[in-house]
């Protein structure tokens, strides 16, 4: 691909790797790029383990960050230790809200949880243009008349700390990887999680089980925005200008993770866990990729580009490794057992066990 | 708010609704043809956006607009060979694989964009046709008949999408394999040739309509389509997979780009208010997904993989 595009493939691939991998700054770089793919990639997981698919990391993400925005402008003074879990709650909340809207929707009005969430990041992404050029655009900016859209700095009790070692990690880092561990206890470890699988598995079975459907896609959809709410916190205030920022594009300060996560989710084969891994390797890749941007001069969207096809080739795979199991637990049952694929409603995933 | 509502102006907003109900329209009815027959193509946008791109580099590179409308279509069609072997010969599940080819095209057309063009340099889009006669007719005339080709294109092609899905043996395997695929089967039909042709004409739809936003824009730039290749999907449900129906739904929409269009220019909408009217079509359409959510005709195998022997 990279040849195609007239630069050499090995510096490409050589400035790629280096850029990603070599030395502890990299690997630095690489983990924050990773830690927001972690959040999202976790919280698209648990969406799709119930059966939906959520495509609206980026206007969840962009709902977190204005809320704890919102949250840290209004409370500046609080002292940090108490700050900072309030204003991961408080994303959290935000993308909660954001997520749910699209499961209330699914749930109740029968609209297509893909076109909803999709519509609510392009409106998400104009209240963030409204407030950022609106009420909270920086005070500093008018004055000066330059009218940047951003907001003032935000208060430093908010700031991620950075973690001891000498590189730019922060405490934001350590979230993401607490987080996936948390949601791999709730998804496999609790009565909730049980019952979200259940739903996304056979919501027909479910619902003769006594579970309400609709209630638990509301919760999955509630619990994968909470996630990208705190992604949208993390980029937020682990950014190097701690401020909430846009440039008016389709992807504002996101950098598309709400769209990466997809992809490092479904590479980590929808299981928390595994995401971990997943997102470094993702991260990584971006990080990588702006090296090689400037090794060669290929823009970092080959990135996009090729996580696209990730995701087109991990699920055009699926049913060829579902079939090969299949057929081997079919030998060894004397063809007994029949079709096991589940037929539920369209738009279910048949996603099921982590590779 | 009185300088919108003079004839001139008013009628000048119709004209340009129509032209921008065009993208919605092609690729709506691209859709039509294969949720008909029971395939969901989320990948509509990434096409888009990949036709769009690659009418608006032909038409730079050699002035031809022809070319690049012929471009536009070869994109689709190239997309929608991926598509049909991706969801047809790997079974791949219908709604993430579409999502994949999303991100694939606004990563793919922005890459090009950035390595072949760099800066956005505009193109001279498509010129307007008077139709003669109807064209010198008061105010429908202005309306209906100073338009550029696909316009006229896109509306042409609501009766003949109707024509065959409707009233060709065509578009009876189309509706069959859409039903119950099963039946369809044992009476012969190929169900996977059926899905075959309908996601290739399909995807050569979006491109089509990636090359008509383009060139009546006369630019390219990251994220072109920014939702219209959803909003055409939504469409289809608005339309209840009918052509007639798509056709209104895309006028709806053309009509309040045109509005807001006309409003910034006009100046009645600025600065922060300007975001709160680009929320319009996001809205609507969620709106119109609720109200239409009761609606029933949808192809009951749609999204449904086919295999034989179950």
């Amino acid at each position: 691909m990279l040849a195609v595009l007239g630069a050499n493939p090995l510096t490409g691939y050589a400035a790629l790797l280096d850029g990603a991998f070599g030395g502890a700054k990299n690997l630095a770089n690489s983990s924050l790029k990773a830690m927001p793919l972690l959040l999202v990639g976790v919280g698209i997981t648990i969406a799709f383990r119930a059966g939906v698919i959520n495509i609206g990391g980026e206007g969840q993400i962009i709902a977190g960050a204005i809320l704890s925005t919102l949250f840290v402008l209004g409370f500046p003074d609080v002292p940090r230790f108490v700050l900072l879990p309030l204003t991961f709650l408080v994303g959290a909340l935000g993308g909660a809200i954001w997520g749910g809207m699209a499961g209330v929707l699914k749930s109740y009005a029968r609209v297509n949880e893909i076109l909803s969430t999709i519509m609510l990041n392009i409106i998400a992404v104009q209240i963030l243009n409204l407030l950022l050029r609106g009420p909270l655009m920086d005070p500093g900016e008018i004055e000066k008349g330059s009218r940047i859209p951003h907001t003032e700095r935000l208060s430093g009790n908010a700031d991620l700390p950075i973690l001891p070692g000498g590189t730019r990690l922060h405490l934001g880092v350590l979230v993401a990887v607490l987080m996936a561990v948390a949601c791999y206890f709730l998804l496999f470890r609790t009565t909730q999680g049980l019952r979200l699988r259940a739903v996304g598995h056979n919501p027909f079975a479910s619902r003769y089980a006594g579970m309400s459907v609709k209630r638990n896609v509301v919760l999955a959809f509630m619990y994968s925005g909470a996630m990208c709410g705190m992604a949208g916190v993390t980029l937020v205030f682990g950014s190097e200008g701690h401020r909430l920022a846009t440039d008016g594009g389709a992807t504002t300060f996101t950098g598309a993770a709400g769209f990466n996560g997809i992809v490092a989710a479904l590479f980590g084969g929808l299981h928390p866990l595994w995401t971990i891994p997943a997102s470094f390797l993702f991260g990584a890749l971006l990080v990588g990729a702006n090296a090689m941007q400037r090794a060669v001069q290929v823009p970092a969207a080959l990135i996009l580009a090729l996580n696209g096809l990730v995701v087109v080739f991990v699920v055009g795979s699926m049913y060829a490794r579902a079939r090969l199991a299949r057929t081997a637990s079919e030998s060894r049952e004397q063809g007994e057992g029949g079709d096991s694929r589940s037929s539920g409603p369209s738009g279910d995933p048949e996603i099921r066990n982590p590779p | 708010m009185s300088d919108f509502l003079t004839v001139s102006v008013l009628l000048a907003t119709l004209a340009s609704g129509i032209r921008l109900a065009t993208p919605f329209l092609l690729a709506a009815l691209g859709e039509t043809i294969g949720q008909r027959s029971g395939v969901l193509n989320l990948g509509v946008e990434g096409v888009m956006l990949l036709g769009a791109y690659g009418a608006y580099y032909a038409t730079l590179r050699t002035d031809s607009v022809l070319l690049g409308i012929v471009v536009g279509l070869v994109v689709g069609g190239v997309m929608g060979i991926v598509y049909g072997v991706v969801t047809l010969a790997l079974k791949a599940e219908q709604g993430i694989s579409g999502i994949g080819i999303f991100i694939f095209g606004l990563g793919l057309s922005d890459l090009l964009f950035q390595k072949q063009v760099g800066t956005p340099t505009p193109i001279d889009g498509l010129g307007d046709v008077a139709i003669p006669l109807l064209g010198d007719l008061p105010w429908v005339g202005e309306v209906l008949f100073h338009q550029n080709v696909l316009v006229y294109a896109a509306f042409l092609l609501v009766p003949a999408m109707w024509f065959v899905i409707h009233r060709t043996p065509f578009g009876l395997d189309v509706r069959a394999v859409g039903e119950t695929p099963e039946a369809a089967d044992s009476l012969g039909v190929s169900v996977e040739r059926t899905r075959y042709i309908t996601i290739f004409v399909g995807n050569a739809f979006a491109g089509l309509a990636g090359a008509a936003l383009a060139l009546e824009l006369g630019i390219f730039q990251q994220n072109l389509t920014n939702g219209h290749g959803f909003i055409a999907i939504a469409l289809v449900y608005f339309g209840a997979w009918r052509p007639a129906g798509v056709m209104a739904g895309s006028l709806v929409f053309g009509l309040v780009s045109a509005t807001v269009l006309q409003w910034k220019t006009l100046g009645i909408v600025v600065g922060t208010t300007a975001s709160i009217v680009g929320m319009f079509p996001a809205v609507l359409t969620i709106l119109v997904l609720v109200l239409v959510s009761r609606r029933t005709g949808q192809p009951s195998a749609l999204t449904r993989p086919f295999e034989r022997g179950h």
